[in-house]
């Protein structure tokens, strides 16, 4: 029942209303815009006292370096981060819808965040959108549980890793962790590998670039490194 | 790297697969093509219960996106399911079936049948077979049929079998299976006879790959066993 007094529920979720006129444009010569995606290198590791999360700093449209200095390490709350690959405002979405229901749901049972959370949240909510959503995340944490990596896939895949690497530049960044990575690694030999990580998407991909981000998440809290080093030359 | 969304516009579909951008060097392989469990899997009765078994690896087109993935999932304390197909829609299943028995087992105060579990799957993906792929094996122990093994085919047929094999890697066992398996095997029997059928699917099928996992389902419990590559047996 609709009147102009009572207007009915808009249905949920995407609208592709549009979609036919825009197809009929497109025969008729329209360019449809790009979308602004980070073309990234994100990688990420399990060591000793927690978790470390890189990322690059360069967003792209096409070839154009839309953004020189994005952030794609997205705080969700004082325990849980996520590095983020695909298109730069899916994430950015991501991280707000995700960060409110973590915050709800710790005001609501009084403890600490644990990271399954957030990760459940995520991933149901890509599966509920089919892979439109398109956001590839690598989410650290530490709760009483202990550490924990998780993949995300944009069509709602999960699964628990020591160490990954994301994005672009997830090629190269692989074969640096694949290579270098140990367990029980100290502070310093993680912040080195997840660098150097980086660093071999920075050079070898050109959707990558303009510096890198470090994010290292311990039991007593999160350290968010910004312009952990810029590469000498501005690959 | 572009949107799916863009770069189909000028056809007719919104296929994630299909791609025409002069920036399709820059999308990687994992956006255009969703995570699939390119799988073998296999599963057997024996004279004391059941036991399944399956490869390790996660493709998404080419790239190998895991390679130590536990496709063997749990569901309720002896009920499991092996999953091959998209690995999203796998997982998603999964986790709504095993809500579903918990919250049945809650209801009926004892553990949920094999059967019971099995139908939920197979109501779930006949109902959603268009938008899902999803082949599964369901494979349990309870009080009144002991060790059974249900086969889900992607169109959501539902079928009790002796011995069940699934995922791209079957294809290359099927002989194996037919001039191999027979009935009442011992434990031992039954464990070589899988961990050689899984062995002889990750050597022929490129989506099927890294170490065999195992389950064994009875009257007491279940045992998991992982086999590593270096364990597998050699093949003349």
């Amino acid at each position: 029942m609709s009147s102009a007094l009572l207007p009915p529920f808009p249905e949920p979720g995407f609208s592709f209303e549009n979609v036919e006129r825009n197809v009929s444009l497109v025969k008729k010569g329209f360019k449809p815009p790009k979308f602004t995606s980070t073309g990234t290198t994100v990688a990420a590791a399990i060591f000793d006292g927690g978790i470390i999360i890189g990322t690059d700093k360069r967003a792209s449209a096409g070839t154009i370096v839309a953004n020189k200095n994005t952030n794609k390490i997205h705080k969700i709350s004082n325990n849980i981060a996520f590095g983020g690959a695909g298109t730069a405002a899916d994430c950015d979405q991501m991280e707000k819808m995700v960060r409110a229901h973590v915050e709800l749901h710790r005001l609501n049972s009084g403890k600490q965040v644990p990271v399954c959370v957030a990760l459940t949240k995520i991933t149901q909510h890509l599966f509920r959108y089919q892979g439109h959503i398109q956001c590839a995340l690598i989410v650290g944490g530490v709760d009483k549980f202990g550490y924990h990596l998780h993949h995300v896939y944009p069509h709602g895949s999960s699964s628990e890793v020591l160490f990954e690497a994301m994005g672009s530049g997830s090629l190269a960044a692989i074969s640096h962790l694949e290579l270098n990575y140990k367990q029980n690694m100290n502070l310093d030999e993680a912040k080195l590998l997840i660098r150097n990580a980086i660093l071999a998407g920075v050079e070898n991909d050109l959707a990558s670039g303009n510096g890198i981000d470090l994010c290292i998440i311990t039991p007593s809290g999160m350290e968010h490194l910004v312009d952990y080093e810029i590469p000498v030359a501005f690959v | 790297m572009s949107s799916p969304f863009t770069l189909n516009w000028a056809d007719d579909s919104h296929d994630l697969e299909k791609t025409n951008s002069q920036f399709d060097s820059l999308t990687p392989d994992y956006l255009k093509h969703p995570h699939k469990t390119g799988t073998t899997l296999m599963a057997a009765s024996y004279d004391g219960g059941i036991m399944i078994a399956a490869d390790t690896r996660t493709s998404t087109g080419t790239y190998v996106a895991g390679r130590l993935t536990d496709k063997l999932t749990k569901l309720t304390d002896k009920i499991y399911c092996c999953r091959s197909g998209s690995s999203a829609d796998t997982q998603a299943l999964a986790a709504i079936v095993k809500y579903h028995l918990s919250f049945y087992e809650e209801e009926i105060g004892e553990p949920a049948s094999v059967g019971v579990a099995a139908n939920i799957f197979r109501d779930l993906i006949y109902q959603y077979k268009y938008s899902l792929t999803a082949g599964i094996i369901v494979a349990g122990w309870d009080k009144r049929d002991g060790g059974q093994i249900y086969q889900i085919t992607l169109g959501g047929m539902l079928k009790r079998l002796p011995v069940a094999f699934g995922g791209s890697g079957s294809v290359f066992i099927m002989g194996y299976v037919d001039s191999t398996f027979k009935p009442n095997m011992t434990r031992q029997e039954c464990r070589d006879f899988l961990v050689k059928g899984i062995t002889l699917a990750i050597h022929r099928d490129g989506s099927s790959g890294g170490c065999a996992r195992l389950a064994t389902i009875n009257e007491s419990g279940v045992e998991r066993e992982d086999v590593t590559y270096d364990e597998l047996p050699p093949l003349i």
